[in-house]
């Protein structure tokens, strides 16, 4: 792989501790993306972001054109939202976050037939930080890796903690997943406009366009394309990883790239290292071309038990059962669907669930495509221990979450579990980890600790 | 790459809606390792010491594994049936610790007495406190110990193999017993006396083949055993930490007692089934340490007691009283040698520049 590569482009070589290697199944690699004709109707949800939710600005009977701004909040993190079809606002409704099963508000609208952009759209001006991190504000941008947290709070680096170092996660290490890739590859010109927008404005010195080595198609457009621009983007870099899984994960990304570990009680920023994903950099950069705010996104449409698997754009707020739909239906029936990839995804109850500004990915699987095996009893093979990137040790929290004990999960660590799955992955005992630590975690938080 | 689904469903199934969907917890995707496969990998690990002690000790080995097996199953079904616990037979630990523990046992060892030692070790040392995973010594290895205590005199005679006796092999095992040339002494037996005793000892040539006596038919033959540790490694069932921190500590040892003699140091590591324990029932993922340097630690431990018994004790089960003791300082390893979590050095070394 690494003699292909074209010249000027970072490889690491060094392996992580732990993480697994599961299939990638990226089908829908170079496929080209489709749309989905605009929907009958959509509801959005008030709360697609980390934070506090929004609160509708809008009323039943009111008149929305696409890129309306529809809600917003008060509240330091939180990020606004955006109409992203044109038409009437049916009501002020209730919907479940697939996350918490919560409900949470939703403006519903119905799209009417021309479907029109708000007139007055144009590109941002920007003279100053604050300018920027304004305009990424009113863009309504999260991060749209999967984090959901708004973008314009993690621009918003407060002294003195001071970023030298901007990694372009392009890592996509979850399996099917292909919108980065296409990003990078189709949207090239977007991306490097966002980074230098970052770049300049925030004041950090170097970028690193990081990328698994299982995407050489990307690798190779942004370095040609770099390379032929080169005093435009001379701080720009691009580097190549080995394609195994969580390499995107933030710490993880932070180490591989630059050496340093995130101090345990800190934030990667406390590296002097901003992680944003390639997909929202490149956003940033077609916001200030065009002030065309977040309303629609990509998504991998993929998984044994779908009809047609493809990356198709779509309007927030769309039923997924629609996009399913779209994507010509269930080819089988499927036994599980879920938002996000395999390892870290959600699965959902009903396809009755919208699309959400974070969302990168809807999967359905057949019976056969995923092993649901029985709990059995922990044999302490230590496969666990090996695999978990962050070195926590995943057998004995599980322990201690079944004996209750906070004390003992607070001394093991839990909270810094970033609930990769590694560890439930390679489970000799077919454990689900995961779901342990998430218990394990709300006992400690009950009994106080952090 | 379908796999059939087994057992029931982890998550919940919602009723909202037809299709029926799961709800699982994330990660979706399993790695397809399972206790069966990796109990599966030492079975067949474990297939080239069969053959040898078939070859060498002749089809009575086969019978003594049948019997041992049986048994073993029979305790870990009825043990688990007693105690309302879901059956776990088909995991195939109750097999690797049957064919473990009659690879330590001698040869005309009675069948009786092997059927209680399976018995104990399947339900006195695992099934009695929980089962797999929950033991805190390891099975075979106490069962040995508890027939060792209740039945000496099976272990007293050395048997030489069959094999070397049809073909006139005998000869070649110089042994301490002129008169008795078939129920010859050990080599360790012959090494107590110290570096003096390798004179009267097999040829290494001999130990590495498995054409000497021996107490237990599995430790015969050298090769057997190192085949099936290659096959575990590459099988990622084990890792080297504990063989190579155990053998090496024995060899180190060996070679500081005897004033750097080499073959005293080899005659050491190849007898008294040093390195079967070694490969096969050090690296028991219950009753050995979780990390990486509580391997090693757990490893030294293990070469440090069994030279301690060999070189001044009085017992002849250097490596099985070495097993049991390491076992119970397990816990206390997991606790010293746990790692760091991922920045929590720097974390220190922050606090450390802040306070200073
Ligand atoms: S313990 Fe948490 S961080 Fe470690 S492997 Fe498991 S899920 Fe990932
Ligand atoms: S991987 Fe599973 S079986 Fe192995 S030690 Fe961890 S929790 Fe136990």
């Amino acid at each position: 792989m690494s003699d292909k590569l074209p010249s000027g482009i970072l490889r690491i070589v060094e392996n992580n501790h732990g993480g697994v290697s599961p299939e990638h199944r990226k089908n829908t690699a170079g496929m080209k993306e489709t749309s989905l004709p605009t929907p009958e109707t959509v509801k959005i949800p008030m709360q697609m972001h980390i934070g506090a939710p929004c609160e509708p600005l809008v009323k039943a009977g009111d008149t929305v054109e696409i890129g309306d701004r529809i809600a917003d909040s008060e509240a330091a993190v939180s990020a606004p939202i955006h109409a992203s079809v044109s038409g009437k606002v049916k009501r002020i409704t209730e919907i479940r976050n697939p996350a918490d099963g919560g409900l949470v508000k939703a403006v519903e609208i119905n799209a009417d037939e021309e479907q029109k952009w708000r007139q007055d759209i144009k590109a941002p001006e920007i003279h100053s930080r604050e300018d920027f991190i304004k305009a990424v504000r009113d863009s309504g941008l999260v991060g749209l890796g999967g984090a959901g947290f708004p973008t314009h709070v993690k621009l918003d680096i407060k002294a003195p903690a001071k970023a030298d170092l901007l990694i372009a996660n392009g890592a996509e290490c979850e399996p099917y997943i292909t919108v980065d890739d296409y990003c990078m590859q189709h949207q090239s010109d977007d991306l490097l406009a966002g980074i230098a927008a970052c770049l300049k404005w925030i004041g950090i010195e170097r970028c690193v366009i990081a990328i698994e080595d299982n995407k050489p198609e990307a690798i190779r457009a942004l370095a040609e394309k770099i390379r032929s621009e080169r005093e435009k983007y001379k701080a720009v870099d691009v580097m190549a990883m080995p394609a195994d899984y969580p390499r995107g994960a933030e710490k993880v990304l932070i180490q591989n790239v630059s050496g340093r570990h995130v101090p345990l009680g800190k934030l990667p920023a406390d590296t002097g290292c901003l992680v944003l994903n390639v997909t929202t950099l490149m956003f940033i950069g077609q916001y200030l071309r065009t002030g065309k705010p977040l309303v629609d996104k990509l998504l991998t449409v993929d998984g044994s038990a779908v009809g047609k698997a493809q990356n198709v754009r779509v309007p927030i707020g769309t039923r997924i059962g629609d996009v399913m739909e779209f994507c010509g239906g269930f080819s089988e029936q499927p036994a599980l669907i879920m938002m996000g990839g395999p390892m870290m995804g959600l699965a959902l109850s009903s396809p009755d669930y919208v699309v959400l500004k974070n969302n990168n990915a809807l999967l359905a699987l057949t019976e056969d495509d995923f092993i649901i095996d029985k709990e059995q009893e922990c044999i302490r093979c230590a496969k666990c221990l090996d695999r978990c990137p962050m070195y926590l040790q995943p057998v004995s929290l599980m322990r201690a979450v079944r004996a209750g004990d906070a004390e003992k999960l607070q001394e093991l660590g839990v909270m810094n579990c970033m609930e990769c799955g590694s560890c439930a992955y390679i489970c000799s005992a077919h454990i689900p980890l995961v779901q342990y630590i998430r218990h394990g975690k709300k006992i400690l938080r009950e009994a106080g600790g952090k | 790459m379908a796999v059939k689904k087994k057992g029931a469903p982890r998550g919940k199934t919602s009723s909202a809606k037809t299709p029926l969907l799961i709800l699982s917890s994330s990660p979706h995707f399993h790695s397809r390792v399972s206790t069966q496969r990796l109990m599966g990998d030492v079975l067949i690990a474990l297939i080239p010491a069969v053959i040898a002690a078939t070859v060498f000790y002749g089809p009575r080995t086969l019978l003594m594994l049948a019997v041992a097996i049986a048994v073993c199953v029979l305790s870990e079904y009825l043990a688990r049936k007693v105690m309302q616990r879901p059956n776990t037979i088909s995991d195939l630990s109750a097999t690797v610790t049957a064919v473990i523990l009659t690879l330590n046992l001698p040869i005309d060892m009675p069948l009786w007495q092997l059927a209680l030692g399976c018995v104990a070790a399947i339900i006195v040392v695992k099934q009695i406190f929980g089962g797999i995973g929950q033991n805190f010594v390891n099975p075979a290895m106490t069962a040995r110990l508890m027939l060792v205590t209740s039945f000496g005199s099976s272990f007293t005679r050395y048997s030489t193999p069959d094999f070397m006796i049809k073909h006139g092999l005998v000869d070649s095992v110089r042994s301490l017993s002129e008169v008795d040339a078939i129920t010859s002494a050990s080599p360790l037996t012959a090494l107590k006396a110290g570096p003096a005793g390798v004179a009267s000892a097999p040829s290494i040539k001999d130990m590495i083949f498995g054409l000497h006596s021996t107490a237990a038919i599995g430790e015969t033959c050298t090769i057997a055993i190192l085949i099936g540790l290659i096959w575990l490694l590459a099988r990622r069932v084990i890792k080297i930490h504990i063989p190579l921190a155990f053998v090496g500590t024995v060899a180190v040892l060996s070679l500081l007692f005897s004033g750097f003699d080499f073959t005293f140091m080899l005659y050491q590591l190849l007898s008294g089934g040093l390195l079967f324990a070694a490969v096969f029932m050090a690296t028991d993922y219950t009753t050995s340490p979780l990390t990486n340097k509580g391997k090693i630690i757990y490893g030294i431990g293990l070469g440090v007691i069994t030279c301690l018994i060999r070189f001044w004790g009085n017992l002849p089960e250097g490596v099985s009283f070495s097993l049991i003791l390491m076992n119970i300082f397990v816990p206390h390893i997991d606790n010293w040698t746990r790692t760091p979590i991922f920045g929590q050095k720097e974390a220190e070394r922050l606090e450390k520049e802040a306070q200073g």
